[in-house]
């Protein structure tokens, strides 16, 4: 193999090169891609009654979220006529996938979608519009739909494009052996007091916060958690909604990124935290190794399993004592394609999830969050003493202070990746500034906006 | 491999060796010419759908702003100075560069010298096995190998065990997630894959070689260091080149390892430009960008590749 690089006599590599040269005037002639522009407008006609012929709804799910498959199982059981065919991937697959597999001739019809924005703008989705009507889901709270809509350019107004199947919301779990060994006798009210359990938990030999930071930045919930309580959270809202102006430059980012060095310096977060995953985390905490952890509610079911009775679960505490709580809370995202063969049955299907009653048991006890849906209809109860029963309570508090924003992360299809992740690397280990930080992320949000 | 490619005739040789064409002698080897087409299409037809058509594509996908799926707007060269500019992307290129060291250099250099303590014993049963040891993280699927010495490397693995045995604790640290050894790291887990490989193929170099010129050399007094430098080192020339030519590939187009072991991180202290061709092209959605940085990476693999080629190609003395 070697030898054939450089022993090519000069005849074959003439020949290869004009067999390369004809390839590429073959594929030259046109430019990569095509203009989907056709089917904007949404369709007028929707259907409601989901009919007696026979109906197979292709899914595309998520690998390690049971609840699809489990509300699918349940909506057969219903209807007799409608089967699912389940494809899974893990969630990153997804993300890469979605647009190639929502352009091909077996585009899914219903698919969980990672950031929709990029889609949309592909003409890659469905218009829910026409349904929203026919279905009157305008008896949900507006908010807990915002993140759903696409506008011109930005999301959190405009059509809506995709549907819950569950809500999810994050906070901060405790260890409540090792709470009580600290004296933390309740969740803390104000930041200030958390950072004194920190660092009486540090001084007790007991590992402050578990986080993960390997592969993605798994510090960017306490920093968005900061981020939320230190300015107006409509501030973080619109930058992730990229509204015209908004800027991740701001004093609360800033403080925020302050306060993580900080809490890096002092060792705080584990030692390892970039070398650290996300399974690898929850594995810890459940062994007890770390008082808190920044995740959500989709390891409520899991935590209580793996260490029943011992794991607690808190909003993150405002800025001062009696302060409004915010929290990164979003939809398990799916969304019907625009090539979808059964629109109107995948749109039955969504509106059956969040309105049928078995349907949002399965919710909370399968996928461990709040079922969305009308605000008159009442959620299912999860089992007293668990961890489980507490997401829940806080998924309502949240609703009813009316506290809820999106991921940072969710910004653009790209920040995560390029920007939140190595940066925070960096910062937690010392070889980027709190200043640098956000004028790093920024940098790459505009880059990204401006393609 | 090799030897069945230098020996067989190039086009060149069949040319002279053919006598003064008539029209009858024209016409024959016309059709013999067309015979040998037609055997080889197939093939040709594969390497043109499978690799010719992607190539040419990538050059294609290289002059534009495209996102995988709506219209492609032309960009010209303007992905190619994004690629020389972008101090990450600099970054990134400079880390593959560093990790041809451990993937490349030293797998060679270590390859020479247990091949010269093993040569003595390539044959009967105990060769066999100290090949199949030395073979098998070649044969070790490359993901598993990572997950391995991930595990190996972590902050409470074996290595770390180790170190705080002997008192050595205050070394101990996440090898793979601190920013000075994060790189260094991942070469190690490299050099292990491609030791095996380097070793194998410089054993049966050393096979090869003509017992007489060991005794000729002994006769003149060398040492094992001078019979080393004199005979072994000089006849391995072309096993030499295949070794760095494979392995220095390996390094720039490193990808399995560092994703199962790092992902690149911490920050882009690991990130490679394949793991970066990855990540633009289906989690950024640059296709055009990532197709620029692997054209430029192919160019990169040429450019090492080929004056090695030419330097190691020389005949055997």
């Amino acid at each position: 193999m070697a030898e054939l690089l450089t022993r090519f006599p000069r005849r074959r590599t003439v020949l290869l090169t004009s067999l390369l040269a004809i390839g590429m005037t073959a594929t030259a002639c046109s430019a990569p891609g095509e203009d989907r522009s056709s089917n904007t407008k949404p369709d007028a006609a929707v259907k409601t009654e989901l009919g007696t012929d026979p109906i197979t709804l292709e899914m595309y799910a998520e690998t390690g979220f049971p609840l699809a498959k489990a509300l699918a199982d349940e909506f057969s059981k219903q209807h007799s006529n409608v089967k699912f065919n389940i494809r899974e991937d893990q969630f990153t697959v997804i993300v890469e996938n979605a647009p190639r597999v929502l352009a091909s001739d077996n585009s899914p019809d219903i698919i969980r979608l990672p950031t929709m924005v990029d889609l949309v703008k592909d003409d890659l989705l469905k218009n829910l519009d026409p349904y929203f009507t026919a279905y009157g889901w305008d008896k949900f709270p507006a908010s807990q739909l915002m993140q759903l809509r696409v506008g011109v350019g930005t999301r959190g107004t405009g059509s809506l494009y995709g549907m819950g199947l569950g809500y999810s919301v994050t906070g901060v779990f405790y260890n409540k052996k090792l709470a009580s060994q600290i004296g933390m006798t309740q969740p803390p009210a104000t930041v200030v007091e958390f950072e004194q359990l920190l660092a009486k938990a540090k001084t007790a030999g007991v590992q402050p916060i578990m986080q993960f930071n390997k592969n993605t930045a798994g510090i960017n919930f306490p920093h968005q958690a900061l981020q939320n309580q230190f300015g107006d959270p409509t501030q973080v809202a619109d930058w992730i909604f990229q509204k015209p102006g908004a800027t991740f430059d701001t004093p609360a980012a800033l403080k925020a990124t302050q306060a993580i060095q900080k809490w890096a310096q002092a060792g705080y977060f584990p030692k390892d935290a970039n070398a650290l995953d996300y399974a690898g985390m929850v594995g810890e905490f459940q062994k007890g190794n770390g008082l808190f952890m920044f995740n959500g509610d989709w390891e409520s079911a899991n935590l209580d399993k793996g260490m029943p009775g011992n794991a607690g679960f808190f909003l993150f505490p405002a800025e001062t004592a009696g302060g409004k709580h915010v929290a990164m809370s979003a939809p398990n995202t799916f969304g019907v394609s625009a090539k979808a063969k059964n629109p109107d049955a995948a749109a039955y299907f969504l509106n059956w999830v969040h309105t049928n009653a078995t349907a949002r048991e399965i919710a909370v006890k399968v996928g461990g969050s709040s079922p969305g849906g009308p605000s008159d209809l009442p959620v299912p109860a999860a089992a007293a003493n668990t961890v489980l029963a507490e997401t829940l309570k806080a998924s309502q508090q949240l609703g009813a202070e009316n506290g809820a924003v999106d991921f940072t992360a969710n910004a653009t299809g790209g920040i995560f990746a390029a920007a939140i992740t190595p940066e925070l690397q960096k910062l937690v280990a010392g070889q980027q500034t709190p200043e640098g930080y956000v004028k790093a992320v920024q940098a790459e949000y505009a880059k990204e906006l401006s393609r | 491999m090799t030897s069945a490619l230098g020996s067989a005739p190039t086009g060149r040789d069949v040319r002279r060796a053919r006598p003064t064409p008539t029209r009858a002698h024209r016409l024959r080897w016309a059709r013999a010419a067309g015979t040998g087409w037609l055997y080889v299409l197939p093939a040709l037809v594969m390497y043109a759908v499978f690799v010719l058509r992607p190539l040419a594509l990538t050059i294609q996908y290289s002059l534009y702003d495209w996102n995988g799926i709506g219209v492609a707007r032309w960009a010209g060269l303007d992905n190619y100075l994004t690629v020389f500019t972008d101090s990450d992307l600099l970054k990134i290129i400079g880390n593959a560069v560093i990790l041809i060291v451990f993937f490349s250099f030293i797998p060679v250099a270590l390859g020479l010298l247990v091949a010269s303590m093993v040569r003595r014993i390539t044959t009967g049963a105990f060769g066999t096995v100290v090949r199949t040891i030395l073979f098998l993280p070649q044969v070790i699927p490359l993901v598993a190998a990572g997950i391995a010495w991930s595990w190996l490397l972590s902050s409470n693995g074996l290595l770390n065990q180790a170190l705080r045995a002997v008192g050595l604790g205050g070394v101990a640290r996440a090898w793979l997630g601190d920013f000075d050894t994060a790189l260094p790291a991942v070469g190690v887990i490299g050099a292990w894959v491609l030791l095996g490989l380097c070793t194998i193929l410089l054993v049966t170099g050393m096979s090869k070689i003509d017992p007489a010129l060991y005794e000729a050399a002994r006769l003149d007094g060398a040492g094992p260091v001078r019979e080393f430098l004199a005979v072994t080192l000089p006849s391995l020339r072309q096993e030499i080149g295949v070794c760095l030519t494979v392995t220095i590939i390996a390094a720039l187009a490193s990808f399995d390892i560092v994703y199962i072991s790092t992902s690149g991180g911490p920050g882009l202290q690991t990130t490679v430009p394949g793991l970066e061709i990855y990540r633009l092209a289906f989690s950024q959605r640059q296709v055009g960008l990532a197709s620029a940085l692997a054209v430029v990476l192919m160019v990169l693999v040429l450019a090492c590749v080929l004056p090695i080629q030419r330097l190691t190609r020389g005949e055997k003395p």
